[in-house]
């Protein structure tokens, strides 16, 4: 079973998710009551899916275009980008965009090809769950969090780089 | 020279933490070859054909002695006694044991070095003119805008597993030293009308199997847009550049197949939602980096050194050398040194230890203790008084380093190739002692002008083969290592005065060379030059009119026919290589 990470502790995880190719037709949406579900799924059944009970998340992948849904984002407790491999840095920018230009406010989670030396950066880009690929040790992996203290740029969690936290500090 | 603050060093420390980390998990089974390999890129290291490959950051070739003294240090303790110089203004190692490396790392954190982003899908070391700063024709010192993209870049959380591997060139000179057309993105500094420092955006060039000259697509970007600028580009790239297939997922085929304007207008749509953001550039932090840049308080001398020019109207050794190696500085009575690694018989860019100890001491003696690491892979000592020129020379001749051939036929600029590199289709370093052997007469080699030869020995292109004047590509053929030759090729406008400053990029003197036919065996390719040579000094309208200049004029054809004869003769050639193949 994977382990899923949220923010910065381990974690008990309630959400089904529904794969990215499923059966649009036939599935029944009022199974579980908490559901992530494919943007397929959302743009072809999105009054039933609003109408059913349960918390609502989205599935994104990498080729799905954020601008499709910059408008919705309100509707999802969870929004998880899939990492088909975890040097398919997509869903940086895509987790980025969903925080930082869509306001995305509520849990972003990473899926997929999820491993403990890339979990700083997808953090720093916004993400704060991460379900980790089965063989990945969860306790180890928190220590990556603390790796890379310095940062230069702005990112998801702070907007401004370095030099202007520098100057708000009063640092010359 | 950029000296760290406490962030700075306190950066690389915890990179070495990481890496060492990292590599322990490695080594102890936890880690599998594919999860460690994006990590050991991002840190510099290879597997290559015999050891690892260690590729040390020169950030923007510019080096102290210091600095050299721990290269050294490092090449004799984890390595067999030398390095290589490369086309990246970068330092590699050929022999280094993965165990080590995170030593290694410690040893160049200690001087405030690193190997952080020297390979890997990721914006790799930022370079520039190797005489910024010096250089007469200077509008700003690019080293300042280049450590600002360093620091941008390091670690930047969002661009570390992009499609492909990212450079970016700075220019801060009229004439392009920094071959600005030929990177993912090349960066020139201009002035607009007010005076401000702009810069004109140049994005999709770049070499290797596909190589393309690259297209302005803003024209006077204003100082402070420029880190969102590269935010905005990358970001466009990151999701949207191929993934598929590594041979096209360079930036430039997005370009390509985009077309530049509609590219320009997902960049700019892209920018918009960032200009004026947070990462905007403020004046505080240019002035506080450029700060940060130690700077040599040049006495004031003459212009004339009488000393100076009596040697160098009694001693023709020394005047050859001061005609070929010495460029011109902005502060009157110095001037830049170059110190050739292209000596016959040394593969081009190779360093030893006590080479590297000897130009730091030299360094010091004569050039307030820095030096740059130029992409023609030489040495250049930026600040030297005129008068002690001589004094410098008599002990870089002692060294080896001041073979007078700088911008020569003989400044190869070639690729470690298949002696090393496990890519290689062929071997470029016995290619270029052969040529350098045939060549050998430097009064022949003053005569042909100057000249560009590029060696690569594979399409990946790390020699720089498609911007050579004279460019040489190894090819496999059926498991023989053959010779492609391309003329006419163009890094760019590296000097004044050809041009125009405010030229735009259809006038980049930038340019790919064209093949002049089929290839050749490796023992061929030093007769062959030599009858491009050849040709050229038959057809050539003057002495000023340089080799490339002559292939633009009259194109390919009268080359090839020097190279392969008459049509008859060019069919039973290939019948005969075909027949060798």
């Amino acid at each position: 079973m994977a382990a899923l990470i949220r923010n910065g502790r381990i974690e008990n995880d309630s959400w089904r998710l529904l794969s990215a190719d499923i059966e649009v037709r036939l599935l029944d949406v009022s199974a579980h009551p908490d559901l992530i579900v494919p943007l397929v799924l959302w743009q072809r059944r999105r009054e039933e899916l609003l109408g059913r009970g349960g918390r609502l998340g989205l599935r994104l992948g990498p080729d799905d275009g954020l601008e499709i849904i910059a408008n919705d984002v309100a509707h999802f407790v969870v929004i998880a980008v899939d990492f088909p491999s975890f040097t398919d840095g997509r869903g940086y920018s895509t987790a980025r965009l969903l925080r930082e230009r869509h306001g995305f406010k509520g849990e972003l989670r990473a899926i997929g090809d999820v491993l403990r030396d890339q979990l700083l950066y997808l953090q720093r880009c916004g993400f704060d769950s991460f379900t980790l690929r089965d063989d990945q040790d969860p306790v180890a992996a928190l220590d990556a969090f603390k790796e890379l203290a310095v940062r230069y740029q702005g990112d998801a969690l702070d907007p401004r780089p370095l030099f202007r936290r520098r100057l708000a500090a009063g640092v010359a | 020279m950029y000296i760290y603050d406490d962030i700075d060093q306190r950066l690389v420390q915890e990179r070495v933490a990481q890496f060492r980390d990292q590599t322990r998990r490695f080594l102890a089974g936890a880690l599998g070859e594919d999860e460690f390999r994006p990590l050991r890129l991002q840190n510099g290291l290879y597997i290559q054909r015999f050891a690892p490959m260690l590729r040390i950051a020169i950030p923007y070739g510019l080096l102290s002695s210091r600095q050299l003294r721990k290269l050294a240090h490092i090449v004799r303790t984890f390595d067999r006694g030398y390095g290589h110089f490369s086309t990246r203004q970068n330092l590699q190692l050929n022999w280094p044991r993965l165990q080590d490396v995170p030593d290694i790392l410690a040893e160049l954190a200690e001087v405030q070095m690193h190997a952080i982003q020297t390979s890997g899908n990721c914006v790799r070391n930022i370079t520039t003119d190797h005489f910024a700063g010096v250089a007469r024709d200077e509008i700003v010192d690019s080293f300042v805008w280049c450590e600002l993209i360093r620091q941008w870049s390091t670690f930047h959380p969002e661009f570390a597993y992009l499609p492909r591997k990212f450079k970016i060139a700075v220019n801060g000179a009229q004439a392009d030293r920094a071959a600005t057309f030929l990177h993912d993105i090349g960066v020139h500094a201009l002035r607009n009308d007010a005076g401000e420092t702009c810069f004109r955006v140049i994005v999709g060039g770049g070499m290797g199997r596909t190589p393309i000259i690259g297209h302005a697509i803003r024209e006077f970007l204003p100082w402070r847009h420029l880190l969102t600028y590269l935010d905005a580009i990358l970001r466009v790239y990151n999701r949207y550049g191929r993934r598929d297939n590594k041979y096209k997922a360079r930036i430039k085929i997005l370009v390509k197949q985009l077309g530049p304007e509609e590219f320009a207008r997902h960049v700019e749509a892209e920018w918009s939602h960032h200009a004026d953001g947070p990462a905007t550039l403020m004046e505080e932090e240019v002035r506080r980096i450029e700060a940060r840049f130690t700077r040599p308080a040049h006495p004031a001398l003459a212009a004339f050194d009488a000393g100076y020019e009596a040697k160098r109207a009694t001693e023709p050794a020394f005047a050859a050398w001061v005609k070929r190696n010495i460029h011109p500085h902005k502060v009157t009575g110095y001037v830049a040194v170059t110190l050739s690694l292209k000596k016959t018989g040394v593969p081009p860019g190779d360093a030893t230890a006590g080479q590297m100890d000897a130009v730091a001491d030299l360094a010091e003696r004569y050039s307030f203790g820095e030096l740059r690491v130029s992409h023609e892979q030489n040495l250049i000592l930026a600040d030297v008084a005129q008068r002690d020129l001589h004094a410098l020379w008599r002990e870089a001749r002692e060294l080896g380093l001041a073979t007078p051939n700088i911008g020569l036929l003989t400044n190869i600029i070639a690729c470690p190739g298949g002696d090393f590199c496990s890519l290689a289709n062929a071997k470029s370093i016995p290619v270029a002692e052969a040529i350098q052997q045939r060549f050998d007469d430097l009064d022949y080699q003053h005569d042909i002008g100057e000249l560009d030869l590029n060696i690569s020995g594979c399409m990946n292109s790390c020699g720089h083969h498609h911007v050579g004047h004279i460019g040489i590509l190894g090819v496999d053929k059926n498991g023989e290592e053959w010779y492609q030759i391309t003329i006419g090729g163009n890094q760019g406008l590296t000097r004044t005065g050809l041009t125009p400053p405010g030229l735009t990029s259809a006038g980049s003197a930038a340019a790919v060379g064209k093949v002049i036919g089929p290839s050749f065996a490796r023992a061929d390719v030093p007769e062959v030059i030599e009858r491009l040579i050849g040709a050229y000094l038959v057809k050539r309208e003057s002495e000023v009119e340089r080799f490339v200049d002559c292939v633009g004029r009259i194109g390919i054809e009268p080359f090839k026919e020097a190279v392969y004869g008459s049509l008859d003769q060019k069919r039973t050639h290939r019948e005969r290589q075909l027949a060798a193949a």
